[in-house]
């Protein structure tokens, strides 16, 4: 179990007194049989659903010689072809809808980096499903009617923000639904309003409570931090927690299947329950496709079970994690997956080398004890290749020698070495002249094509 | 006796070095000695001035990361054997420097001003005061320069 600097006796009184059971999660504590007699109904209605509105859905059946009345079991769920992001940008914007647009009330987008973005929708039993299982993932986190709860999730087409939202609302929960941005306004009324509760991206979290510290302000009525949209690790929960009086909490989703919501952790942090009555997931190779078994690692695969507007069918998620049925502490029945550390398309590959941007922030955390700001640059120089990281100088590291950063820049070098195998520049520079996220951290910037 | 002077670290690229010059300029803060040390990737930028908490705090809202070290300011005689007389009392009770730069613009034509850092400050100015050699004090030195 993970709970830095917390002994179990802490957690479990604090689990006792956070209001254990909200009538809503009684789902979470369904008897496994139970649990997959209800998947398999949904399932079956949710293909039924796909095949009989989504025409390329249709065609790949037709294409593979067969219909939903072929699948009899959830492990037949195998028989059926994969989704990809890809498919949803080629639909580009309504092709996977399986609602007319009377029954839909709502539509999210992507940001989309690359290309169109990609584009969502919600019949209001679709919103209700949303809202219920974020209300799940709060009451598991601790958070109860009473709470203040500071959204600092983006509003707008971001499903971050309007999911946290009225899942906070229907828990009775009070919400400032201030978005993200606009820092030193979130540090005032955080303080102001006696705020216990935050919701933003965990790489944001940092940037509060770094700013907080500059302003000389301290934020200790937040108790619970709900973090997700994007990977993060070990390291900066203890960040998080060891710089403020909150306990963080993994929340993990993606707008494809709902929005945040999909899991959540519990106070024992032992990886994220998957609320797998409304999601089923599995865990394949990424390279072969094949299904593996509980607890191997692979990419996460979900299929949405009671989603109206757009049924997902093993939709590929990228994220890297694996599966647990082993009984939590906390009671739950529905399966566990460990907290994404890592994406399968965030991985780059230098110089043949596979790198996570997590294996670059464990050699950076090695050196200094607390992660810096920091930001991958890949280049290309005479056709090969160049790894450069530049790192934020800090307060705690900064000196007046020059032979002492010199050395912070060599033992920073030396630690990437070590840990991703092959040889990394590392540039020291100035606070503040990374871009700091409001949204998803920009970790990896790939400048090896423009050449 | 001992003067306080920040260091900032900068990047080495055009353009860094106007940043914390314009931001002392605009609140009216006059560079009484600067050095920078720099190496391919980065410099850091060393200053005195006469209120270093107004500027460390000027720098620090635009964003400088800053630091003080104490340092200790000699007067020595403008003419040859002037810093060496120094040195020798600094080598022969094995006092180490860190750095050391000169004041811009001397107190008169006789005498020049240089800023040291010494692994140990407190012994370096016991070991100097021993020799007759007596670090300025900043307020005698402002005073001096009228700063």
């Amino acid at each position: 179990m993970n709970i830095s600097g917390v002994s179990s006796r802490n957690v479990a009184t604090e689990f006792d007194s956070a209001g254990a059971f909200h009538s809503e999660s009684s789902p979470d504590y369904l008897p496994r049989p139970q649990l997959q007699d209800l998947q398999f109904r949904r399932l079956r209605h949710s293909i039924q659903r796909a095949y009989d509105h989504v025409a390329i859905f249709r065609q790949r059946l037709n294409d593979r010689g067969i219909t939903p009345d072929d699948i009899r079991s959830l492990e037949d769920i195998t028989k059926l072809p994969f989704t990809v992001k890809n498919d949803l940008r080629d639909s580009y914007p309504f092709g996977l809808f399986a609602s007319p647009m009377k029954e839909i009330v709502r539509l999210h987008a992507s940001s989309g980096t690359t290309g169109k973005p990609i584009v969502v929708a919600y019949t209001q039993q679709d919103l209700d499903v949303w809202t219920s299982v974020i209300v799940r993932s709060f009451a598991a986190c601790g958070v109860h009617s009473g709470d203040i709860v500071q959204n600092a999730y983006g509003y707008g087409l971001f499903t971050g923000g309007l999911g946290a939202h009225y899942g906070a609302e229907s828990l009775g929960a009070t919400v400032i639904p201030i978005s993200g941005g606009n820092t030193d306004r979130q540090i005032m009324l955080a303080r102001d309003f006696g705020v216990t509760v935050i919701c933003c991206t965990p790489s944001y979290m940092v940037h509060l409570l770094e700013r907080a510290k500059e302003l000389n302000i301290r934020l200790d009525s937040i108790r619970v931090g709900v973090f997700g949209a994007e990977p993060w690790t070990q390291a900066i929960r203890d960040h998080i927690q060891s710089n403020s009086r909150m306990r963080a909490f993994d929340i993990y989703g993606l707008s494809e299947i709902i929005g945040p919501g999909v899991a959540i952790e519990c106070p024992f942090h032992d990886g994220l329950h998957l609320f797998e009555d409304h999601f089923y997931p599995e865990i394949i190779d990424p390279q072969s496709g094949q299904v593996l078994p509980d607890g191997a690692e692979g990419e996460l695969v979900l299929t949405t079970l009671s989603k109206q507007a757009m049924p997902m069918i093993r939709y590929r998620t990228r994220d890297i994690t694996s599966l647990t049925t082993d009984s939590c502490r906390c009671g739950r029945t529905i399966r566990r997956m460990r907290r994404i550390g890592r994406r399968s398309d965030d991985m780059f590959i230098i110089r043949g080398v596979n790198v996570y941007p997590s294996q670059i922030e464990a050699a950076l955390l090695a050196v200094e004890g607390t992660l810096p700001h920091y930001q991958i640059v890949l280049t290309r120089s005479k056709g090969l290749d160049q790894l450069e990281v530049k790192v934020e100088v800090t307060a705690d590291v900064f000196s007046d020698r020059v032979s002492a950063l010199e050395g912070l820049q060599r033992r920073l070098e030396q630690s990437l070495a070590h840990t991703v195998g092959i040889h990394a520049r590392v540039h020291l520079v100035q606070p503040h002249s990374i871009q700091r996220s409001e949204g998803k951290a920009k970790r990896l910037i790939d400048q090896r094509n423009e050449s | 006796m001992k003067l306080h002077q920040l260091s900032l670290f900068l990047e080495n690229r055009p353009g860094t070095l106007q940043q914390p010059c314009d931001a002392l300029a605009a609140a009216g803060i006059n560079l009484l000695a600067l050095t920078l040390a720099d190496t391919a990737e980065f410099g850091i930028l060393r200053l005195v001035v006469k209120d270093w908490n107004l500027a460390k705090s000027v720098l620090e809202d635009a964003g400088f990361l800053v630091t003080v070290t104490e340092v200790v300011a000699l007067e020595v005689a403008h003419e040859p054997r002037g810093l060496t007389r120094v040195l020798d009392v600094l080598n022969q009770s094995k006092q180490t420097i860190e750095y050391m730069y000169a004041f811009g613009g001397g107190l008169n034509i006789e005498s020049a001003v240089l800023v040291f850092r010494f692994e140990n400050i407190d012994q370096a100015i016991a070991a100097l005061a021993a020799k007759g050699i007596i670090a300025i004090a900043p307020a005698e030195l402002f005073d001096r320069l009228n700063a």
